[in-house]
Order: structure tokens, then sequence, then C-alpha cells
């Protein structure tokens, strides 16, 4: 297990480095360069900039002292705010990504699981079917889509909620539920398919068989069973509200990490798209280990190589 | 961003209604007309398939549309609709005009045919990149497998739409010759074949090791046949049940992922449109014209729903195929 574990950990060390050095190579072989702004610049002032940012330097040395800033917790200045480094931008992004997306899995969990559950375990009734539907209409839908019906409906129709904007909780409203009920949607099904699965399996006949109290073979022998595939599937849906938060933070104007890869690709700079790119890759890639390692907590019949 | 539950691997499932006997005794049907039978049960995979063959058709048909994608009807002469487009349904424009009067019905058929297109194309190179390394991985194991399985995993490890919007960002840097639209088409089922071909590499490895033991295959090598055609005549068609329902699930994840880089402007440029940048065109006219963001986004949204249909259908109607092992 220990060694299970090192080894996984030691893995993330060529992972960002290869994400980083494609990351790289792509801003490098691509034509124009942060300072092609509207008004043109005197080649002087592009050479001092070039110089001040290292930019002069050749692509390998630039990586080099790129990725040492990095480990230090250094990501480099930002081309477009001057005042800032891309360290304290990210951070200033961070907790509103992380807010969206922890109220996000909230109502995935909280929407998701409890459905699965109650459709499977009275499938074929009117639950199951709202369950199914709701299953299907919410996984087929992408929030882009989602988003700007919610918008129409809740804001310019009713009015009850702002279309855009961070920081007052009636913000939050539209965003989280519009990241949210995809994966809610996704653990619906997964859990209503795990839970009737277990349902089939000789033990569970027997717990019944023995006289145990339905309530009891629910909790004991179902739901112990039936959780493995959904925590499983947790690790995939964290990473996914965490890129899918992206498109939100665009839908809704949030300040998020999302939005400022976006406009950090707009604007070419370059620092901080290498920093929201290598965040989004460690944070995923750590998401993966631990769910890795978490499965084999709760299952004792993975063993590790 | 599929996920399914796995089923417990060597159950074997025996014929358990009198209609599964019938199929299976009936050596007239055929494979082909097995799955068909049983894809047929399942009523929703029914109206996914009629209602994607109606996409897939209406795409195909774009040319015939009444107004060319980009022609700007200067009829309209109503002076709200002069300034800011949007001229509701009539005869002359049955889903009305867009911001720039154009035709909003020949710009969705237009649009449908880069999002179908793009969906369908990523997914069949992505699945052939994917045989190809699972295949090699799979049959000939040992450094060449440690190699290929490392390399998927770095891939695995990219945030996929992070990197597809970096990539088609940079792309559109470059100035481009010809016929743009089939490049940046070109460009876009490139990257997505790019960045989606390692579940089905996965997925055929897995095929493969459980296969390479079963007596057919030892019966083909005892007979001398070479290691290609082991793969291509016996290992690929076994495994063909699992590739199939993987791809058809992902249809819907590219066209989702295509129409989310052109909602951001990364994907093909105007006056060419898909359904993800009609959106994005309109998100900035919400309070003139709600309704126009419905049309392209529920485009996509019956699509994706149609597509996901089908592929449960088709995962229930392959399923002795997928369970048998």
């Amino acid at each position: 297990m220990t060694r299970y574990i090192v080894r996984r950990v030691l893995w993330l060390i060529p992972v960002l480095v290869f994400v980083s050095l494609i990351t790289f190579t792509l801003m490098h072989i691509t034509p124009g360069g942060p300072w092609d702004t509207e008004k043109a610049i005197s080649p002087t002032a592009i050479a001092n900039l070039n110089a001040k940012y290292n930019l002069d330097k050749p692509a390998w040395q630039q990586y080099l002292l790129y990725m040492s800033n990095a480990l230090r917790g250094d990501l480099g200045p930002s081309y477009t705010y001057q005042d800032r480094s891309v360290t304290q931008i990210i951070l200033g992004g961070l907790p509103n990504t992380a807010s969206l997306g922890f109220f996000a899995a909230l109502v995935a969990l909280l929407v998701g699981v409890p459905l699965g559950i109650v459709a499977a375990t009275r499938q074929n009734s009117v639950v199951d079917y709202t369950a199914l539907a709701f299953g299907t209409v919410f996984a087929s839908v992408p929030s882009f889509v989602l988003g700007f019906v919610m918008i129409i409906i809740f804001a310019l129709t009713l009015h009850l909620v702002p279309t855009s904007g961070w920081g007052k909780p009636v913000q939050y409203v539209l965003p989280v539920l519009t990241l949210g009920l995809n994966q809610a949607a996704l653990l619906t099904r997964i859990t209503r398919a795990s839970v009737l699965d277990v349902n089939r399996q000789d033990f569970m006949r027997t717990a019944r068989a023995k006289g145990m109290n339905e309530f009891l073979v629910v909790r004991r022998h179902l739901l112990k069973n039936a959780m493995i595939p959904v925590v499983t599937v947790i690790g995939p849906i964290l990473a996914f509200l965490l890129v899918g938060s992206l498109i939100v933070e665009t839908i809704f104007s949030i300040p998020g990490i999302g939005r400022l890869l976006v406009q950090g690709i707009s604007q070419r700079d370059y620092s901080l798209i290498m920093g929201t790119t290598l965040l989004y890759a460690f944070v995923i890639a750590v998401l993966n280990l631990v769910v890795d390692i978490l499965y084999g907590v709760i299952d004792p019949r993975i063993t590790y190589r | 961003m599929a996920t399914t539950v796995s089923k417990p691997a060597g159950v074997i499932s025996l014929p358990s209604s009198p209609e599964q006997v019938a199929e299976r005794g009936s050596s007239s049907k055929g494979e082909l007309g097995i799955i068909w039978s049983r894809f047929r049960r399942h009523h929703f995979a029914l109206i996914g398939l009629a209602a994607l063959f109606f996409m897939v058709l209406i795409a195909t048909l774009a040319p015939l549309a009444p107004y060319s994608p980009n022609e700007i009807d200067r009829r309209i002469t109503e002076p709200q609709y002069m300034s800011h487009g949007f001229a509701p349904p009539s005869a002359a424009h049955w889903f009305g005009t867009d911001e720039l009067n154009r035709d909003m019905f020949s710009r969705l058929l237009w649009a449908g045919r880069i999002s179908l297109a793009v969906g369908f194309l990523s997914v069949t190179i992505g699945a052939s990149i994917g045989m190809l390394v699972g295949a090699l991985a799979g049959y000939y194991g040992g450094w060449l497998d440690t190699v290929l399985m490392r390399i998927t995993d770095l891939f695995l490890s990219f945030p996929f739409l992070p990197t597809l919007i970096l990539i088609s960002a940079m792309l559109h840097q470059y100035k481009l010759d010809g016929d743009v639209t089939l490049i940046q088409v070109g460009t876009i089922v490139g990257v997505l074949s790019l960045l989606g071909w390692m579940d089905t590499a996965r997925l055929v490895r897995g095929e493969f090791l459980s296969l390479l033991n079963r007596d057919f295959v030892t019966a083909a090598r005892a007979l001398g046949a070479s290691g290609p055609r082991i793969m291509l005549s016996h290992l690929i068609p076994n495994s063909m049940a699992p590739i199939i329902v993987a791809a058809s699930l992902n249809v819907g994840g590219f066209i989702i992922a295509e129409s989310a880089i052109s909602f951001l402007g990364v994907g093909v440029s105007p006056p060419t449109a898909s359904w993800g940048s009609m959106l994005a065109d309109f998100q900035s006219y919400l309070r003139y014209s709600a309704v126009a963001v419905l049309l392209p986004g529920g485009a996509i949204f019956i699509t994706v729903m149609a597509i996901n249909f089908v592929g449960d259908g088709l995962r229930d109607a392959l399923d002795p195929w997928l369970r048998n092992r």
C-alpha cells in the first residue's frame, strides 16, 4: 500500500513535466506574442520588455528558468497585469472557483445519490421514471445551454436572480445549479444502476430470507456495496466540475481560474496560461490519486500492485 | 466523460427468457439481425436513432436550404429588426432571422453539418488511434505495453477542456489561406482525436489480454497465423462490442466539446457557424430575443440526447457480447 502510494505520487512528476513541456512548446511555436496589441510598440520597447521577462533567452533556458521558479511557487510575472504576479492572480481567482465547485459538488451529491437510491428501491414507479428522466435530460444538456435556459427563466422572465456577477449568495444560485445538475444526473444514473445491481445479488436474498429488518438490509448490505462505483466516479466528477467551471465562469462572469485562462488565451498572456494549465493538471492528477487510494480503503477486495 | 459501471468479469449469461433462447436458436438471423432485434426492443433507442437520422439528414441536405447561410436579408425594413436583427418567424424565414438578419433555419442546418461532422469524424479517428495503440500494447505486451500504457496515462492526465481550448486558440493565431472552414474543422477534428483515443486504447488492451488465452486464438496461432492476422481477423472483431458502445457514447461528448470551444470563440471563424458559435453570438442579444439561444442550444441538446439513447440501446443490444468473457 505504502509502495503503491509512493509510486503514484512520484508519477506526478513526469505528468507535470509533460504537461508543462507541451504547453510551453505550443505557446512558443505559435505566431504572435504578448506585445501584439492594437497600438504599435516601438522595437526598442519590445526588446526591453523581452529582456525584462527573459523572453530574449533561448526557449530551453526560458523553460528551465520557469520551472525552477514554479517549484518555489513563483509562476512568474503576468504580461497583462503589470502590478501582480501570476501566483497572486491565481490565488485571487482560486477561492471563487473552489467555492463554485464545492457547492456544485454538494448539489450533485445531495441530489444524485438519494435520487438514485430511491429510484432503484422503487423500480418502475413514478419516482423511478422521474429520476430516469432527470438523469437522461440533465446528462445530455451541456452547461452553456442549461446556463442560458436558466438565465432566461429565472433571471430575465421571473426576475428572481441576477443574470451574472459574483459575491452575493443569490448570485451563486444559477452558476451552482448549472454546474452541479449535470453531474447530479450522472450520479443518479450510476447510483440507480449500482443499487439495482447489488439488489440482485444472492447475499441480498439471504439477508432478507433470514428475516432481517429491511432498513438494516438496505443500510448494511445494499448501500455499503452499492456505493463503491459511486465513490469511484467522485474523482472524475470533481475533475469535471473543475474543468466545467471554465464555461460556467465565462457565462456568468465569475472571476475564477477558468475565466483567467480564457482571458489569458485571448491576451496571449503566456505565464498566466501556463500557470492555470499547470494548476488544472496538478489538481486533476491529485484528485485521481486520492480517489484511487480511497477506492482501496472502501473496498477491501482491491489489492494494490 | 461518461463513466460506466463495470460488470463483474467472468459472468456467463445464460439465455433466460424464451425470446432470448429463440434468438440464439435462429441461425437464419445472423449476429447483426440479433443485435437489431434486441436494439428494437429499446423504445428510446429507436426514438434516438430516428432523431439522429433526421439531424444527419437535414444537415446533409443543407445545400438545399432556402437561403445561403451568410446571406443578409435586406428586404427586412422594420426599424427595430433592421437595427438589431432577430425578425420573428415568418413565411420567408421559418425560424426568423439572426442578429444580422441572416436566415436562422438555413444557418442552423449549415452549423449542424459542422457540429455533426466534427463529432463523428473525431470519434472515428480517435477510436482508430486507440485501437492501434491498445492492440499493439495488448498483443505484444512486454516493454512495448509498458511504454504505450505510460504514454496513455500521460495523455489521460491532460486536463481535456483547457488543453483543447489552448490548442484551438494557438491554431487561431495562424493566418489561413484557402478553404478556412475546412482547415479549421480539420484541426478541431485532429485535436479532438488526439485528446480522445485513450479510453479506447485501454479498452482494447483489456479485451486483447482476456482474449489472448482463449482456445480459438491458440488454434489460430497453432495453424501458423501471423500476429497482424490474428489481431485483424480474430481479436479485433471479438473486441468490437465494447469499442462500439464506448465510441457511440463519445460522439455526444465530442459534439459538446466542439460547441464549447466554438462558444468560447476559438472554434470555426465567422461567418461560418457551428451550433456552439451561434449560441455565443446570441448571448449578447438575450434581451432582444431570448428564444434565439434555444434554437442552437436545442439542436445540441436533441442531438446529444439522441446519441446517448442510441448508445444505451447499443449497450443493451450488445450485452451478450459484452458479458460473455
